[in-house]
């Protein structure tokens, strides 16, 4: 529990690297390096990575940061239509006007904690989400969603050419945003807000957030003023959830309200748990494997489940189709609630957990011929 | 006449139809170790809940180093100098005793908030040192990187002081200690308030035990039924029929 040296982090971040720009190579075999579904891995990644700043170090459930995803997607596809196709203006937009929401929000939601807390976030979000529908169509074109347009106007852009035949792309100073090159930005981008997030893990400002989780009593006859450390954990989640809705825009530049739906709060809290709350990697880990087994599951149907257990008796193959198929295509969710479940009620530490007891297994085992020899050497 | 650190006038707080205090008048001296005792119930607990900011008197003053106490924030009465062990150990059990003992030494070093998350924790050697000194002082400088969750309730309390001495209080209010500590432990403590007595920290000590009061204070002021009934020195208070009547019982000190 000691706090890690930089020279260790930086190790750690090295790999960490390592293993993300080289995705494309060993998700391959699995059926999982194309680059959309790659991309969909670096941008949720950023979102549930910031998402465990806030609930991982304080505690805090929040049940609303889909709200600032939509402002993210939103801010970054009107950048487009306004400004320039260029990625960058539209990031850097996204990120501060999620921050500048989530300040608001943030600013009235930590006057609760608890249950209280997460509800007020969930009225926030779905009240941007009804919003979006209703009074600020002008901004968000309702239930057609935010695209982009022949006539827009893109001032920068005109600066420097005229405007060309149909819709233009989004570049990254001519860098493609779809495809590969859109993964690797989105990958890039995912290294430094990982490394953001373990700078903050391990700085006092991120012990003492994980110190209000423990007891924020204590805390606050220990000295600190607590709301603005909260608010602080809040702001910085929220500018992790408006890049993420921005790399949304930038890989396919549309913004719909649905993103900004409970469902999607929820997700993120699923993925984050499912990996392991508080620790550096477990939320990575938990969007890998919800987003890996979305993509397989919810492609699946009756006739493929078919092929699968084409090796069993016909008898027995209509049965185990029957049982299964309703866990697959639409009835994905079944199967992410299902594993949620169990997740929870064995290993309420998520994957992390897990990683940590096997790990001691093996350090037990390791450990007992020393204990044997000392034995030996006493008797 | 030495000068007068905190000051409690006339203060009183109800809880519903309960007087918890009433017309409470205390005056605790710097440098010195000013014991409080009285039965269970009789609001000493209260009258320090009342002292840090956890509770708002209904009426009444609390004088700080000068300073009006009434209506500041929990942190602010800390940052202006006051630390409380509480009755039953309030520390952060997720953590590792080393990282109890940085939080609260942090706290006196940068004080209520700072936004610093680009430094490493693992650089900031001084609050490391001093937590390690305490811990040292404390006798708890092998479980660092214990989890402070696990420990016993005895080593829990000991922990809890040590993050407020890291602190380096103005005053320090210690609500009972040593409760359920074992013998030997209650002796290290005994000896550890005696060792920080002479660094001249005023410390204002609830205690039931009449051994650990008679070896440490200075100033004894008995509580009963939310009011001072006797203030004086410990012999004073040893001779004192009324003491001996409302709360010894007749007790032997
Ligand atoms: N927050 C509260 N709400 C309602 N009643 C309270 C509260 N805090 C204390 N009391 C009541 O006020 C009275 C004084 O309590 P207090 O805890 O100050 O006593 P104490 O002298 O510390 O006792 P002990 O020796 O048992 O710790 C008790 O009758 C208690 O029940
Ligand atoms: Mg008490």
């Amino acid at each position: 529990m000691k706090a890690p040296t930089l020279k260790k982090d930086l190790f750690v971040m090295l790999i960490f690297s390592a293993v993300i720009l080289t995705m494309p190579f060993w998700l391959e075999p699995l059926g999982a390096g194309y680059p959309d579904l790659l991309q969909k891995f670096a941008i949720f990644g950023i979102f549930a990575v910031g998402y465990n700043i806030l609930f991982g170090l304080t505690g805090y459930l929040s049940f609303g940061h889909a709200a600032f995803l939509g402002v993210g997607s939103y801010t970054a596809v009107w950048s487009f239509k306004l400004f320039t196709m260029n990625v960058l203006p539209a990031i850097v937009l996204s990120v501060l006007v999620a921050g500048l929401f989530a300040a608001i929000i943030g600013f009235i939601s930590l006057r609760r904690s608890g249950i209280y807390f997460s509800i007020l976030t969930l009225a926030f979000a779905q009240m941007s989400y009804n919003l979006a529908y209703s009074v600020l169509t002008p901004i968000t074109n309702g239930e057609t969603g935010l695209q982009l347009a022949k006539s827009d106007h893109r001032i920068i852009d005109r600066l420097f050419s005229e405007a060309g035949e149909g819709l233009p792309s989004t570049t990254f100073f001519g860098l493609e945003m779809s495809g590969y090159s859109g993964f690797y930005f989105c990958a890039v981008l995912l290294i430094i807000a990982f490394f953001i997030s373990q700078r903050i893990f391990h700085s006092p400002f991120g012990i003492k957030l994980q110190a209000i989780k423990s007891n924020q009593t204590r805390m606050k006859y220990t000295g600190y003023n607590t709301r603005p450390y909260l608010l602080s954990a809040f702001v910085i989640s929220g500018m992790y959830a408006g890049l993420a809705g921005a790399l949304m825009a930038t890989t396919d530049p549309l913004a719909g309200a649905e993103r900004m739906q409970w469902t999607a709060s929820g997700e993120v809290v699923l993925m984050t748990i499912l990996g392991g709350v508080g620790t550096l990697i477990g939320p990575m880990l938990g969007v890998g494997i919800i987003k890996y087994f979305e993509n397989i599951f919810s492609a699946m149907n009756e006739q493929a489940l078919h092929q699968i257990f084409a090796f069993m008796p016909d008898w027995l193959a209509d049965i185990v189709v029957a049982i299964t198929s309703p866990f697959v295509g639409e009835g994905w969710h079944l199967t992410l609630g299902a594993l949620f479940m169990i997740i929870v009620i064995f290993l309420p530490g998520g994957i992390m957990e897990g990683i940590e007891r096997i790990k001691k297994l093996f350090s037990r085992k390791t450990e007992k011929p020393v204990q044997q020899a000392e034995d030996n050497a006493t008797s | 006449m030495s000068n007068i650190i905190l000051k409690i006038d006339n203060v009183q707080k109800s809880f519903g139809g309960l007087k918890a205090l009433s017309d409470l008048h205390l005056e605790v001296e710097e440098g010195k170790v000013h014991a409080i005792i009285g039965p269970n119930g009789a609001g000493k607990s209260t009258m320090l809940n009342v002292c840090i900011g956890r509770l708002a008197p209904d009426s009444g003053t609390v004088t700080f180093n000068g300073q009006d106490m009434i209506g500041k924030e929990p942190h602010e009465i800390n940052q202006a100098g006051i630390s409380r062990v509480f009755q039953t150990p309030e520390i952060f059990s997720d953590l590792s005793v080393l990282q109890n003992v940085m939080i609260p030494a942090l706290a006196k070093r940068e004080g209520a908030f700072k936004f610093n998350m680009f430094r490493s924790l693992s650089n900031e050697t001084e609050v490391n040192d001093d937590a390690l000194h305490v811990l040292e002082d404390i006798g708890l400088i092998d479980q660092i990187d214990v989890h402070a969750g696990s420990m016993s309730r005895g080593d829990k309390r000991r922990l809890e002081l040590a993050m407020c001495l890291v602190q380096h209080p103005k005053l320090l209010l210690l609500d009972e200690p040593t409760a359920g500590m074992a013998r030997h432990d209650t002796n290290r403590t005994i000896d550890l308030l005696k060792r920080i007595k002479e660094r001249g920290m005023t410390k204002v000590i609830i205690e039931h035990d009449m051994h650990v009061v008679f070896s440490v204070a200075d100033h004894i002021s008995v509580l009963a039924q939310g009011t001072i009934i006797a203030s004086g020195t410990p012999d004073e208070i040893r001779g004192n029929p009324k003491v001996q009547e409302a709360y010894l019982g007749g007790a032997h000190l």
